[in-house]
């Protein structure tokens, strides 16, 4: 196909041509970083968390008398434990991704430094059971460990903790995690045991790194244990929470009992971002539809403008496939020059954002696939009326003259 | 002439229908877009308290002893904050610190609930403009006694009491007994500005900071008294025992004050620099340049509280509005160069560049308006989606005047926008050149 006729025409239509590589390089790089931020929401909905996320439900009590504590909650466990299909129940202080963050700071010496804020859980007897936690070294916390711990200024009174993989590898890079110890505030204590990545309570303030920064300590009964963590099968699931909510509404009088799946709280809080990727879909497709569109409508018009040039083409020799060619080539030309442009704009707005909104770099191969899409989008809407010309009969060469 | 040149307009779109629905819907779609996300913005970035903004002012001092620290926290210690709320320096001043606290509500058969409670002083009603219902906020003296009593939010008391008077009434807040006072008609600021604080440690979710504003509120003294050692704390600086908050090295009391003019604002700050070097000469600071007097609206910017995604949201749209708009230009543009030889007649019989000109204008001004039309349904569904999205700020999404005629406005500026350049071709088509070839 020879392509010097098709840039002497571009050069006549100058200003509409212009406008159509304008629009497709910005809809390349709207696309382009579009595509970038689902890609990256979807990422987080995905996070993996080490617990049996699909069996655990979560009961809260709130507003119990704190001083009671160590009575009452061996017994609501032990209803807890009665209910059918229950197959653990514990106490505990929070949950990954709840929300409601406790964090501290710890380091590898007394006085050293760090970024990273790590969610501190306390975990009442059986809590490792309850929560499914995956063992990889080392053991979880005894009886009389469990029994010694106690909960001052924040901090655990017991000697042991476990670490999550992600911080054993970032504490000690190279090392066994097992045995060494952490610190914070002039208190410190030793691993025992080093667990599958539990999420944080909420990664947003966790600080760089700290997305699986998460410390499990044991605790004796104590009022700032708020959840109970049961477990059960999936199926199960409705029931118990159900019972579980009825049965504590029962034993904790006056207290304000609520409840959720283990499901339903990472739900909810990846809602924002699901909502925000539905609405990235959505202005994606509308914006790819509008600019099909506008190609569609250019060329349409340019078809019937040159509907005399056509007949003449197709009288001296054109067959149909090199009128339908021609368009499509000189939509090539346009598209090309339009993801050329797009790629670079695209990767400025990538900079762009990646100073003012913490996003991360978009790897490079975005842009070559946002570029072919454009390209099949611009083939695809030049075809009806590229096709329309094709069509156009020699005979209109020689009327109307 | 500009009847004449409507007239025409209208036979031209309705010439080729699918082209003018065309235009008409990129240009839709794109204000829709726009102005949804633009009016989501204008709600979340607005001032909460037009009018008294510029009057108030959150001081901030450093009470820490850590020495990497380079600017203050965001909320106070508690005795920085009640020393200078009872220096009472400002016009006025407020306290306001945080709790979630069980309430009973003894009277009615209900079950108890956790209500979000702000212990504050009694200023904070006038001083935010908070509308009441039913009674009204309590005195300086209730202040200066712990007196028990409570202001409840509508909410609270359409759940509690139907949305009866209850002033008068008795509620058990954690093991106390409150007795209202005033009932507040529905408050929606936007945001809580005055729970705003860490907003710039949160990665850009700030969408919490346009909750629906306490349920309870309560003298700052009760609240110790009620509540004791209990309030919830930003952050600390040393070891907390959890047993003596007004001691411990915690920041957890916000102070807010009302300064009626520039030269009381500046007066503020001096007295704020002295009473941050008279504490640094006790020992209790380490810290003396660290303290700060901002603005409302300055301690807003300061959090960046509109959230990261509603300001993406908004670039994405206006990117999609320009894609719109290169799109009609260009279409436009088609359209008006292919009646040249019309264009040729009417300027060889006589009308001027300017006449085309505006000739032009005129059918892409309708495109506009036609336009906005759709792009005003577009924005309600875009809106009605907001809404029903699981954000804080979901029920303010609501289409005010100003964003209502701000959509035409837009939509024809935009769409005249779009016309100029093609109507500028159109009028420079040379007349003797079309007559020839018709």
């Amino acid at each position: 196909m020879e392509i010097r006729p098709i840039l002497a025409s571009l050069r006549k239509h100058r200003i509409p041509a212009m406008l159509i590589v304008l629009e497709i390089a910005l809809a390349c790089a709207v696309l382009c970083n579009a595509v970038f931020m689902i890609g990256q929401r979807l990422d987080d909905i995905g996070w993996p968390n080490a617990i049996d996320e699909q069996g655990i439900s979560v009961v809260s009590v709130n507003g119990a008398d704190p001083k009671l504590a160590a009575s009452d909650i061996p017994r609501d466990l032990a209803a807890l434990r009665g209910i059918a299909g229950v197959t653990a129940a514990a106490a505990a202080t929070s949950m990954p991704l709840d929300r409601n963050p406790a964090l501290s700071s710890f380091t590898t010496t007394p006085d050293g430094k760090t970024t990273v804020n790590t969610s501190i859980y306390f975990l009442g007897s059986g809590g490792e059971q309850a929560l499914g936690l995956r063992l990889l070294e080392g053991r979880f916390f005894n009886a009389d460990e469990y029994a010694d711990s106690g909960f001052k200024d924040f901090n655990s009174t017991g000697h042991v903790m476990l670490v999550t993989q992600r911080d054993a590898q970032r504490l000690w890079p190279g090392q066994d995690a097992l045995g060494k110890t952490l610190y914070t505030n002039g208190n410190s204590w030793t691993v025992v045991g080093v667990i599958a990545d539990v999420l944080a309570q909420d990664p947003n303030f966790s600080g760089p790194g700290g997305r699986y920064s998460s410390v499990f300590f044991p605790l004796h009964p104590d009022g700032v244990m708020g959840d109970y963590v049961l477990r059960s099968a999936p199926q199960d699931r409705a029931r118990v929470l159900r019972e579980a909510r009825r049965a504590l509404g029962r034993l904790e009088v006056g207290a304000v009992v609520d409840g959720a799946t283990y499901a339903g709280m990472r739900g909810d809080y990846f809602a924002d971002a699901r909502s925000m990727v539905w609405m990235l879909l959505l202005v994606c497709v509308v914006m790819l539809a509008v600019t099909a569109f506008g190609i569609v409508g250019l060329t349409s018009f340019w078809v019937g403008q040159r509907r005399r040039q056509i007949g003449i083409r197709r009288a001296v020799g054109a067959t149909r496939s090199h009128i339908l060619q021609y368009f499509q080539t000189e939509n090539f030309l346009l598209g090309t020059a339009g993801v050329v442009l797009g790629m670079v704009l695209a990767f400025g707005i990538n900079l762009y954002l990646m100073q003012s909104y913490e996003i991360a770099r978009m790897p490079w191969y975005y842009l070559p696939v946002s570029a072919v899409a454009m390209w099949v989008l611009g083939q695809l809407s030049v075809l009806a009326p590229a096709l329309r010309a094709s069509n156009v009969p020699p005979v209109v060469a020689t009327r109307s003259v | 002439m500009f009847g004449y040149y409507l007239d025409l307009a209208l036979r031209s779109l309705k010439r080729n229908k699918v082209l003018t629905v065309l235009m008409v819907l990129a240009i839709a779609v794109g204000i829709g877009a726009s102005m949804t996300t633009l009016t989501v913005m204008h709600l979340l970035s607005g001032d909460p308290l037009p009018g008294r903004s510029q009057h108030l002012f959150y001081p901030q001092v450093d009470p820490s002893s850590s020495p990497s620290q380079k600017q203050p926290f965001d909320v106070m210690d508690y005795r920085s904050a009640v020393d200078l709320w009872s220096a009472h320096r400002a016009d006025r001043q407020a306290l306001v610190a945080h709790a979630t606290l069980k309430l009973r509500s003894p009277e009615t058969n209900q079950p108890p609930l956790m209500a979000k409670t702000l212990a504050t002083t009694s200023d904070f009603f006038p001083m935010f403009n908070v509308p009441f219902q039913y009674g009204s906020g309590w005195s300086a003296d209730d202040d200066a006694r712990n007196t028990r009593v409570v202001v409840i939010s509508d909410d609270l008391n359409r759940k509690l009491f139907g949305g009866a008077n209850s002033v008068g009434r008795t509620l058990q807040l954690k093991d106390s007994d409150v007795r209202i006072v005033g009932v507040l008609a529905p408050w929606r600021p936007s945001p809580v500005f005055y729970d705003v604080a860490g907003g710039r440690f949160s990665n850009g979710d700030t969408a919490n900071f346009y909750g629906k504003p306490e349920d309870v509120y309560l003298p700052f003294g009760a609240g110790q008294d009620i509540n004791p050692n209990s309030f919830e704390m930003f952050t600390c600086w040393g070891d907390d025992d959890g047993k003596h908050q007004q001691t411990s090295p915690c920041v957890w009391v916000a102070l807010w004050v009302e300064l009626d003019s520039a030269t009381k604002a500046s007066d503020y700050t001096s007295f704020l620099a002295s009473y941050v070097a008279q504490q640094k000469s006790l020992g209790r600071f380490v810290h003396a340049d660290d303290s700060r007097l901002m603005g409302l609206m300055q301690w807003l910017d300061f959090n960046r509280v509109v959230p990261s995604d509603v300001r993406l949201q908004m670039w994405l749209a206006f990117a999609f509005l320009a894609i719109c708009l290169f799109n009609t230009v260009g279409l436009l543009l088609a359209k008006f160069l292919r009646r040249a030889g019309e264009i040729g007649v009417r300027r060889a019989l006589g009308a001027t560049r300017s006449a085309v000109f505006a000739q032009c204008l005129v059918e892409a001004g309708l495109i506009g308006v036609l336009g906005g039309i759709g792009g005003w349904l577009l924005t309600m569904l875009g809106l009605w989606l907001i809404r029903r999205q699981p954000v804080e700020y979901a029920d303010l999404a609501h289409l005010d005047v100003a964003m209502f005629l701000s959509t035409f406005a837009l939509a024809v500026v935009v769409s005249l926008l779009a016309g100029a350049l093609p109507a500028l071709r159109a009028s420079r088509i040379a007349p003797a050149l079309q007559l020839k070839t018709l």
